[in-house]
């Protein structure tokens, strides 16, 4: 019997890093008020209570320090897993992930790894003022040498943080922050799949709902309402942005003949134009109408007033299922 | 300024500077020509790849004259526990801890980005986004600590890290959050800045208004500042912080004051910027033809020079033949360790990259190039 316990995304992730910890006292965990505080959102709370100063401690406000650091202490055979405190706030950072963090395995032509992970929450719906509510997983899947993941429910939290610290590769770990106190299962025993690997969620005929993250709830939703009205949607969870599991994507396809892609983040030159581009091409004469983006639209994330506008709620996936009937 | 040799050539110390000429002092002879050796070893290099960019045989060249006193002597002050995250002129410290020239010559061809293992060199890449390697080395430094490889006492165990930066690059904000993590973490590094005065087209005082030496003391990293082109100054002053890095004293800046003589880059055009009035200044002030005349006062006789120009010689010749037998790199390495792990798209494009390139027979750029056909000549005589 496998080992079930009820918790949140936060806990989730909490337990992950703590189970990763004990087994390996090459990781380090650092970041803006993760010590004692636990961070803004207590995902590290007990951490630093529990592995002391050493290897879980505050950074001064400084986002390339964290990065360039975390670089650094994995030349030096350390395992860093830094936090970034809001997606917004990862820009200062920006350079030292995508021109050393992300070249540093090829430029070095293997001989040096880099076993970071960068943990960030990100996504709006919390009602936060500017710059604590975006989605920049785009800049990240875009650069060669990342990987780039982010879980939707409790097990793949817990699960999918280990895989990432794991991983001898850089991982960007996106949380989904409006959903870090949603509950559900974690299976202590056994993980759900590789971090890479999407998962059909919810088995459907009529269209397939692609999405990851915080819009995986949505889409869920979305499918419950869709199924009152007699139609049969699919969702799939990618779970990972870069690389990603197109063969899951396209097996659907197969099946359901047309695909929506759903994500907060803007449309324009996002994760969900790269799989709508790729299913054009893998699955072209399987497709019975254009694959569909559903996203935020093209614009700063607004004043917390509008955000329930710009962000997509089940209605917007519903309504673009709707054109893909229609075709 | 700490000073020991005149440009004439003449030794002296200056009372409040006895602590760095005891260090002086531990030399030999041998190091002293050895310093000599190498100095001349790195220029003759640097006009030899200077000429070979003209020929069309590298893509760039970046030159270091006139920076030779700062980089061999700071670079013989690092002790061989010790890493150095260098910026991208450092071809001469680079040679005082085992790099082999032609790996630099590669880089500049455009063979690949470096390729010497800094594991087993303790010499990292370089670091062309300027100021990115000094949070590399502050976060190397902060493992050496968090190993417990700071302040043993014994010198088989005690680990430091330096870092090279340019008076440019000290402008950039991760130079100054890097000295914000190492004052607060009290590590191991030592920040040797070149100040070669010019940032490009651009003079020191368009990056600073205070004197180099002193920008890390509001961070809690306090400086000195050496003359740059004085080769025992720069190895006694480097020496010392060092080893006081070593012990646990935290991190400590060396701004050594030179001059680039030559261009930033085969690429730039200096005349539109400089009078050749004050190029003339620093060559009479050439760190190079300073440690002749001190070695010549020395009773150094000729025939030492006679050995080193002809060793030059020979590095010349050998410099071209290797640099003219280099080979391309096969098209595949592009897609090596992108990542460590398998990842689906590399594979994929490799994969379409290998049909495509086989429809060409034997023109397929994908041939695998015969590794014992590159000649490695090593990096010191």
């Amino acid at each position: 019997m496998a080992n079930f316990v009820e918790m949140s995304i936060a806990k989730a992730i909490n337990a992950g890093l703590r189970k990763a910890m004990s087994e390996n006292d090459k990781i380090v965990m650092f970041g803006e008020d993760i010590a004692e505080l636990g961070g803004v959102f207590r995902v590290t709370e007990g951490l630093h209570k529990e592995f002391g100063q050493q290897r879980v401690f505050n950074t001064p406000i400084a986002e390339a320090g964290i990065v360039g650091t975390a670089i650094g202490l994995a030349m030096r055979g350390y395992r860093p897993v830094v936090e970034i405190q809001f997606d917004g706030f990862i820009f200062p950072a920006f350079n030292q992930i995508t021109t050393q963090l992300a070249k540093m395995q090829n430029r070095s032509e293997g001989t040096i790894n880099m076993p970071v992970v960068i943990r960030v929450p990100y996504g709006g719906g919390i009602g936060a003022v500017e710059h604590h509510s975006e989605s920049p997983e785009a800049y990240f899947a875009h650069t060669a040498g990342l990987r780039v993941i982010s879980p939707s429910n409790p097990n793949d939290a817990y699960w999918m943080i280990q895989q990432a610290i794991a991983s001898t590769d850089p991982v960007m770990f996106f949380e989904p922050k409006r959903r870090y106190w949603q509950k559900g299962p974690v299976n202590l025993d056994e993980p759900p799949a590789g971090m890479h690997t999407a998962r059909v969620l919810r088995e459907g005929s009529d269209v397939t709902i692609a999405t990851y993250g915080p819009m995986v709830a949505t889409a869920i939703q979305a499918a419950d309402i869709a199924a009152e009205e007699g139609r049969s949607l699919e969702v799939i969870d990618l779970r990972s942005m870069s690389p990603i599991d197109f063969t899951t994507i396209v097996n659907s396809v197969k099946k359901t003949g047309r695909l929506v892609v759903a994500a907060e983040a803007s449309n324009f030159v996002s994760v969900s134009s790269e799989v709508a581009a790729r299913v054009h091409e893998l699955a072209f004469y399987h497709l019975e109408s254009p694959v569909l983006r559903v996203g935020g639209f093209d614009v700063p994330y607004p004043a917390a007033k509008l955000e329930e506008i710009f962000l997509p709620d089940a209605d917007r996936i519903l309504e673009a299922v709707d054109r893909a009937l229609a075709y | 300024m700490v000073q020991l040799l005149s440009p004439e050539g003449e030794y002296s110390v200056a009372p409040q500077y006895a602590e760095y000429a005891k260090l002086v002092q531990e030399l030999s002879e041998a190091d002293f020509l050895r310093f000599y050796r190498d100095m001349a070893r790195i220029r003759r290099f640097d006009f030899e790849a200077n000429a070979l960019q003209r020929q069309g045989q590298l893509g760039l060249w970046i030159p270091a004259i006139g920076q030779e006193a700062a980089q061999i002597g700071s670079g013989y002050a690092v002790g061989h526990n010790d890493h150095i995250f260098p910026s991208y002129r450092e071809h001469g410290v680079a040679i005082t801890h085992g790099i082999d020239l032609m790996s630099i010559l590669k880089m500049l061809r455009g063979v690949n980005h470096g390729g010497w293992n800094a594991d087993e060199t303790r010499f990292h890449l370089y670091a062309i986004v300027l100021g990115t390697q000094t949070l590399h080395a502050t976060g190397y430094a902060m493992g050496v600590k968090f190993d417990g490889k700071v302040g043993t006492g014994n010198p088989a165990e005690d680990q430091a890290v330096i870092t090279y930066v340019g008076d440019g690059a000290t402008a950039e904000g991760e130079v100054s959050e890097s000295f914000i993590f190492a004052a607060n973490n009290q590590v191991p590094l030592v920040y040797f800045v070149q100040n070669n005065q010019w940032a490009i087209s651009s003079p020191t005082h368009t990056q600073t208004r205070v004197p180099l030496f002193q920008r890390g003391t509001g961070f809690g990293v306090p400086g000195i500042r050496v003359d740059g082109n004085d080769v025992l100054a720069c190895y006694a002053v480097t020496k010392k912080h060092m080893d006081e890095a070593r012990a646990g004293n935290g991190p400590f800046l060396i701004e050594a004051l030179t001059y680039r003589i030559g261009a930033h880059t085969s690429s730039d055009d200096p005349t539109k910027y400089r009078d050749s009035e004050e190029v003339e200044y620093w060559k009479a002030r050439d760190p190079l033809v300073r440690l002749e005349k001190f070695l010549r006062r020395q009773g150094i006789g000729q025939d030492f020079f006679d050995e080193v120009e002809a060793a030059g010689e020979k590095l010349s010749e050998e410099i071209r033949s290797a640099t003219f037998a280099l080979k391309n790199p096969p098209a595949q390495n592009m897609f090596n360790y992108v990542y460590s792990e398998q990842h689906p798209l590399i594979e994929e494009q490799l994969a379409w990259l290998e049909a495509y390139e086989a429809s060409f027979g034997d023109q397929s750029h994908l041939a695998v190039a015969d590794p014992s056909q590159i000649p490695n000549i090593g990096s010191v005589h």
